[in-house]
């Protein structure tokens, strides 16, 4: 295609990235490292037949030129990354040297709001991905072996925790696990604890958000994988059944080097989405026992004070954080197009 | 394998597969059928068995159902104007992802040059950004020139941080798109445009009906942004449910809240009975590419 009819094609959804994409990472790094004007300060001394007295007022004139001039904020620099409710440079050092061991340096670091969002969102990536990559590849071997007639109701069930909105799923096992509801009543008859709530401690809080990210992402496994299995080549389960090959052992040999792209998609399509990890906190209302990247991003911007540069901070670091996430994945791309030519 | 053996291993995956079907889909029963019951029976303290059997519904009603959560929700509470502000956001954003996004796919699925394989680079990393770290680049332009609040700047924004994800499909499905059809048809005098209006168009559809259920799916299911960018009386039904969950615990309307839960999620179910295979054709699509 002649580059100037490539122009014309790409030029709507191209602007569309640059203005609502490009453009707003541009505002939210320069966001990072201003912060707010202060009000200008004047102190006038009022006299009055009872004495002089000194008064300080904001000088509103001086204000307002001062924000018009500089509609970004006052230069920080990195100050910002290093305050007490992000990187909390400061605080770490502290700790780290007053703290005994490493587990007891990791613990105090959990206090710290920002390490506290980045333990969990990095407990819940980890946990949930490889979980839901198991219990997916189970699923789709399941389904697999059983009654055509059952494939496809079973696939339209399996669907839906998927397809529903997070925040709606969450609100829904939410209200299950509330200890009036009937798995929390469940819980509860099963350990003879009638005053059991799930949502009082942290351990079980962060267990129940682990459940709900892996029963929202087991259909995306299972149906890929399903999907997969149809294309294994017939013959070498055939020959492998002559060779006396069990159950499990054609699927460790043939399915599963089979399925491995497909593994490695999942597996990188997973972290993407594990790592924004949001709408259950907000479902569970957890934010008491775990918060994430995503959470901290949120409750800056919402409310009366809308704190832009700690969220515009907040971002960045989250952005950081997914390049690094995705880093062996571009790189073996770029090698493939290196490759390619 | 003896046969004895293989038939305890059939009812092994049998069980499996039926525990997996019930963990998936019995919270939405449970609660499709409490949320025609009242708080008491549906959070029963008392005797969970309540849900069931509605017990306080009945002495509160006269009847095992009520219909009370969905007249406080959609009546009193006007949840209607987030269905309808839902169902025009997803409306604008399916037509102006497609429109725009088959142009741009189309044309990077018949480039070669190195910018087509950077232009998918990025917009690889722009899919893997959670879309709540650009919020904050979004309030103070939007807040100056006074179009926050708004249905039509959400669905800019919507559709913009969905092209990403747009590109990458329809390029996948151009590319099962034999070149040589257009070409042929550049042959015979066509220009590309028209290649694309005449050849390209009448056989795309499959694709493209794919790609707008996702589409759909992310402009509907999206809570971050929409919560951010628009104002109370614009919410779509996400937000608005995530703004009751807020207000009706202390008012003792918990039943409204799981009223309004069943009633946004009954579109999505249509939508499954209605497109499953293509929906499973569009989350293989990409890995079998890809």
């Amino acid at each position: 295609m002649k580059h100037k009819t490539f122009f014309w094609f790409i030029l709507p959804t191209f602007l569309a990235m640059l203005i609502f994409i490009f453009l707003p990472i541009i505002s939210v790094i320069l966001q990072s490292i201003h912060t707010p004007h202060e009000n200008v300060l004047v102190t006038v001394e009022n006299c009055d037949p009872f004495g002089c007295k000194k008064v300080t007022s904001i000088d509103h004139e001086a204000t307002k030129n001062l924000k018009q001039s500089e509609p970004l904020g006052k230069f920080v620099g990195l100050d910002i990354y290093f305050d007490r409710g992000h990187l909390a440079i400061e605080n770490f050092k502290l700790l780290w040297k007053n703290s005994k061991n490493i587990s007891s340096f990791v613990k105090s670091l959990g206090n710290l709001p920002f390490y506290k969002a980045v333990f969990f969102t990095l407990t819940f990536t980890f946990t949930v991905t490889p979980i839901m990559l198991l219990l997916g590849l189970l699923i789709a071997l399941g389904v697999n072996s059983i009654s055509k007639k059952l494939k496809g109701i079973v696939i339209f069930f399996s669907l839906l925790p998927m397809i529903v909105t997070p925040l709606i799923g969450s609100i829904i096992l939410f209200w299950m696990i509330d200890s009036r509801g009937i798995i929390g009543n469940l819980i509860q008859w099963l350990l003879d604890d009638p005053n059991l709530s799930l949502k009082a401690s942290t351990s079980l809080t962060w267990i129940m958000l682990i459940v709900y990210g892996v029963w929202h992402a087991i259909p995306f496994s299972f149906i890929v994988f399903y999907a997969g299995l149809q294309t294994v080549p017939k013959d070498q389960l055939e020959s492998a059944k002559i060779d006396g090959a069990n159950k499990f052992e054609e699927v460790i040999y043939i399915i599963i080097p089979h399925l491995m792209p497909l593994i490695t998609f999942v597996t990188l399509m997973q972290l993407m989405d594990n790592f924004r990890v949001f709408e259950p906190i907000v479902g569970f209302s957890a934010e008491a026992h775990a918060t994430s990247l995503s959470w901290i991003i949120f409750n800056d911007l919402g409310g009366e004070t809308r704190q832009l540069s700690a969220a515009a901070t907040s971002s960045i670091l989250t952005i950081i954080g997914v390049i690094i996430l995705l880093s062996p994945v571009l790189v073996r791309t770029w090698r493939d197009f290196k490759f390619k030519k | 394998m003896t046969k004895k053996n293989s038939n305890r291993f059939s009812i092994l995956i049998y069980s499996f597969i039926i525990i997996w079907v019930f963990l998936a889909s019995f919270p939405f029963f449970w609660t499709f059928w409490g949320s025609f019951k009242v708080e008491l029976d549906f959070f029963s303290i008392s005797n969970w068995y309540n849900a069931v059997t509605g017990k306080n519904t009945f002495d509160t009603y006269n009847s095992q159902f009520t219909g009370a959560g969905y007249e406080g929700a959609w009546i009193q509470e006007e949840f209607w104007r987030s269905f309808v502000n839902s169902a025009i956001v997803c409306f604008f954003v399916v037509l102006t992802s497609l429109t725009i996004g088959t142009l741009g796919a189309y044309a990077l699925s018949r480039s070669n040059y190195k910018y087509t394989f950077w232009l998918l680079i990025t917009a690889l990393i722009f899919r893997a950004m959670p879309p709540i770290t650009l919020v904050a680049g979004y309030l103070p332009p939007f807040f100056e020139w006074n179009i926050w609040g708004i249905l039509p700047t959400t669905i800019i924004v919507l559709v913009s941080i969905n092209q990403p994800f747009t590109l990458w499909m329809l390029h996948s499905f151009f590319q099962n798109i034999p070149k040589e059809l257009d070409e042929s048809a550049k042959v015979d005098g066509c220009s590309q445009f028209q290649a694309f209006r005449y050849v390209i168009i009448p056989v795309m559809w499959p694709g493209v009906i794919t790609t707008g259920l996702f589409s759909f799916l992310l402009a509907y299911n999206d809570f971050a942004v929409t919560a951010m960018l628009l104002s109370d009386e614009n919410r779509t039904m996400i937000p608005k449910i995530a703004a009751f969950l807020g207000t009706t615990y202390t008012e003792g309307n918990v039943m409204f809240a799981v009223a309004a839960v069943v009633s946004a999620t009954v579109p999505l179910f249509i939508l499954v009975i209605f497109f499953q295979k293509k929906i499973v054709s569009g989350l293989t699509q990409g890995a079998v590419k890809g």
